[in-house]
């Protein structure tokens, strides 16, 4: 049961946002990245980015985590010494930052784990990577995390090559998860799974932001799975954001134009 | 010049001089990896082109050389890196650990505490000790400058997970002076605890990937490991059949095909000087006349 | 509890040539602690339009709609949210639930978002499923392959598990038997009777005469001119 309480900062519930955005813009030359995009997440809350392919949304989503670097624009992180512009930070409080208090799920498993590396050790390496140095404690961790995303535990050594996709990134999520994070970024976290498999995913990440108090922000192109996992919903067209609002609202009386033609477009089964 | 057509100790003096800024600056920064740009030498890689070129920006005329190969002066390895600095360096060459004043070696640590004024060259196949999970050196530049090495205890892990114990037992990586995760090169584990505290200079050179590294006299060097799994240098659970040594690191020796075997020192000089001091083992012939 | 006034909502199409389409203006209501409204109309008045202009589901363009202390017209997606995690309930005619969860779970949910443990909030949800005679065996299945009644008495137990304060209900007997109807107009006066205020579309005349403390038409609420 550690992850929880070992979160650097599970318990603290700052009383403002946690994350505030404020003219995040990034351009590849004399393209758009994405463009003045600002927005405040809260403790607990869930953001979905939708948009089509090239929109934008996958450019914020890695500025945001720092893999890409802004051209302009802040984000303020509420941290236990107050706030703190992650963009201004160095490089080593950064991957600090990204080791323990937040964490990172992407689409394709493999880029989230070590697949010549067994799943506990997977999972332990975060916990490695924060200090631990009891095998027993981290092993016991790696157990616990493993049941908790549905993997048996009796597979704890294998390594992930072994493993389905759907295993493959709910193992990723226990990774990601162990340190008790307070910001989880998804990029299409369900994008490369069998429909039958997301479903089960989809109940699973739902359970462990509510038990957790995570805060998430989910890229996805998948208009079904923000409805069930996101708060609040971000639509982005051309690297701009057209519309946002509480999601059901968004999807059921979009606003903007653009909006409404994706959510009609979307086919019924 | 001291032969025709190649300088003191083979590298031109530019050359050289360019190794020892690598080597200060691997000793003013313990166990931080230093690129040099290794030079072609007359053996294939693999061979100790890091080690000889290192302890050729090392050697002075009046200077006394050891060279052994996991613990033996008589290996071929051993052998054709003495000669070689014979004919280039004309030094004088020795097999005794107390006699010289620099020795390179190739995977073992000699038995005998090394004082202060030696210098031991370590020859290294593979500096970076994080390889093993993470491949992109860009990568593990980043975790050494970031200190960021729970990988380094993955490995560790992996390791208890399959076999029960921390199975790696030679390149065991070390922690130096809280800082650089470090490879002691492929010395067995049990030579961990000698690379601490240690009154000579130990430098490591890895021709093949140009990097030099260095443990100035007397710096901590710390085994990793779990509180749980404390490290363990481990020792063969037997004496030495020639010389009788309790506390000295051991080879296994086939003797026939029918089973028999025996250990003996892997440190050949450690066990020649203590059998010519009197001590002697289960198996021990008479010295063969004119060593030691 | 709830309070709505000068309310107005307009559709625009923006691809379909722009097309704007008015569908309420002024509407004004109230619903007090501890009494029950009825909604009326012809099909296509507006009645489910009101219902989730107040969830929250559909974006007013001008007036107020206070929820308590809240105005959901200016209110921050993240307000509403907790809104309707503690205050406000809304049994509607749609389940929308994430496959393979169980109708326990599902039921159990909006008890597990508030924080109860798993087990108590699972408590909860099986004697709803039970009083609304909904048989044990189906409770560890998915509610997506069950029949229109059973779906409905799944959407009320989870509307019914937690005691909102303010209570929408869409259709709330629509599908079901006698027997369950009698059951939910029970649950309905219960709640009233705890002090909670109710707004609801009841096609069905006589649940609407048992529950209602009074009927608003929202036939009134029409644009001019288009009504």
């Amino acid at each position: 049961m550690g992850a929880v309480e070992l979160g650097i900062s599970a318990g603290m519930k700052p009383e403002g946002p946690l994350l505030s955005v404020r003219g995040l813009t990034r351009f590849y030359g004399a393209r758009i990245g994405c463009a003045d995009v600002s927005f405040d997440l809260w403790p607990g809350e869930v953001m979905g980015i939708v948009g089509e392919s090239g929109s934008g949304k996958s450019t914020l989503l890695s500025c945001l985590a720092g893999h890409l670097v802004p051209d302009a624009g802040e984000v303020i992180l509420a941290t236990g010494a107050g706030p703190r512009d992650v963009l201004a930070m160095s490089e080593a409080e950064r991957r600090r930052l990204s080791r323990g208090d937040w964490a990172f799920v992407h689409q394709n498993p493999r880029d989230g784990l070590r697949m010549g590396v067994s799943a506990g050790g997977n999972v332990g390496e975060r916990l490695m990577a924060v200090g631990a140095r009891h095998y027993g404690d981290i092993r016991a961790r790696a157990t616990d995390w493993l049941e908790r995303v549905e993997i048996a535990a009796e597979r704890i050594d294998d390594r992930p090559s072994a493993f389905s996709g759907g295993m493959q990134q709910r193992l990723q999520i226990a990774r990601s998860l162990v340190t008790g994070p307070r910001l989880v970024f998804m990029d299409e976290p369900t994008g490369g799974l069998d429909v039958s498999v997301q479903a089960r995913l989809l109940d699973l990440l739902r359970g462990l932001v509510r038990e957790m108090g995570l805060s998430a922000i989910i890229v996805t192109h998948d208009l079904a799975v923000v409805r069930l996992l996101a708060d609040r919903l971000m639509v982005m067209k051309s690297g701009r954001v057209v519309e946002q609002g509480l999601t059901d609202q968004v999807l059921d009386d979009p606003q903007h134009g653009y909006t409404q033609l994706l959510v009609s477009s979307v086919l019924q089964v | 010049m001291t032969g025709p057509g190649y300088n003191f100790a083979y590298l031109d003096e530019g050359t050289k001089r360019m190794i020892r800024r690598a080597i200060l600056k691997g000793i003013a920064v313990p166990g931080y990896q230093v690129p040099f740009s290794a030079r072609e030498m007359p053996m294939p890689y693999g061979w100790g082109t890091g080690g000889v070129q290192v302890t050729a920006a090392c050697l002075l005329p009046e200077d006394r050389l050891k060279v052994i190969d996991q613990g033996a002066d008589d290996t071929t390895n051993a052998v054709s890196i003495r000669r070689f600095f014979e004919r280039t360096a004309h030094v004088a060459t020795t097999t005794s650990t107390t006699a010289a004043t620099v020795i390179q070696t190739r995977h073992r640590i000699p038995e005998h505490p090394l004082r202060e004024g030696q210098i031991l060259v370590f020859q290294v196949p593979i500096p970076e000790p994080l390889r093993f999970l993470e491949p992109r050196e860009t990568e593990t530049r980043r975790m050494h400058s970031l200190e960021e090495y729970g990988l380094m205890h993955v490995k560790l892990y992996e390791d208890i997970a399959r076999h029960g114990t921390i199975a790696t037992s030679y390149a065991y990586p070390v922690r130096v002076e809280g800082r650089y995760v470090m490879d002691p090169s492929p010395i067995p584990k049990f030579d961990n605890p000698r690379l601490s505290d240690c009154a000579a200079i130990q430098l490591f050179g890895a021709g093949r990937e140009q990097r030099i590294y260095a443990l100035p006299p007397h710096t901590q060097v710390v085994s990793l490991d779990f509180e749980d799994h404390p490290f363990d240098p481990g020792k063969a659970p037997h004496d030495c059949d020639l010389c009788g040594a309790v506390d000295s690191y051991l080879d296994e020796v086939i003797t026939d095909d029918r089973g028999g075997r025996m250990f003996v020192c892997s440190d050949t000089d450690h066990c020649t000087c203590r059998r010519a001091a009197g001590h002697s083992g289960r198996l021990a012939a008479p010295l063969p006349a004119g060593r030691a | 509890m709830i309070r709505i006034s000068d309310l107005s909502k307009t559709f625009t199409l923006h691809n379909q040539g722009r097309a704007r389409i008015p569908v309420m203006a002024g509407a004004s209501l109230q619903v007090a602690a501890g009494e029950c409204v009825g909604l009326v109309g012809a099909s296509g008045a507006g009645k489910s339009t009101l219902m989730r202009l107040i969830w929250g589901n559909y974006l007013a363009d001008g007036g107020r709609i206070e929820v308590g202390d809240l105005d959901i017209v200016r209110a921050a997606p993240r307000e509403i949210i907790a809104l309707r995690r503690a205050t406000l309930g809304y049994v509607s005619q749609f389940l929308r639930v994430v496959p393979r969860v169980p109708v326990l779970d599902v039921v159990a949910e909006p008890l597990r978002v508030l924080g109860r443990p798993a087990e108590e909030a699972r408590a909860v949800a099986a004697g709803l499923l039970e009083r609304l005679n909904l048989p044990s065996r189906l409770w560890s299945l998915s509610p997506t392959t069950f029949s229109g009644g059973e779906q409905q008495r799944v959407n009320i137990a989870r509307g019914f598990a937690h005691p909102y304060p303010a209570l929408l209900l869409d259709e709330p007997t629509a599908s079901l038997d006698a027997a369950n109807r009698a059951v939910v107009l029970e649950m309905i006066a219960e709640a009233k009777a705890r002090g909670a205020a109710i707004l609801g579309i009841f096609h069905d005349e006589g649940a609407r005469a048992q529950v209602c403390d009074r009927l608003v038409d929202v036939t009134a609420f029409a644009p001019r001119g288009v009504a």
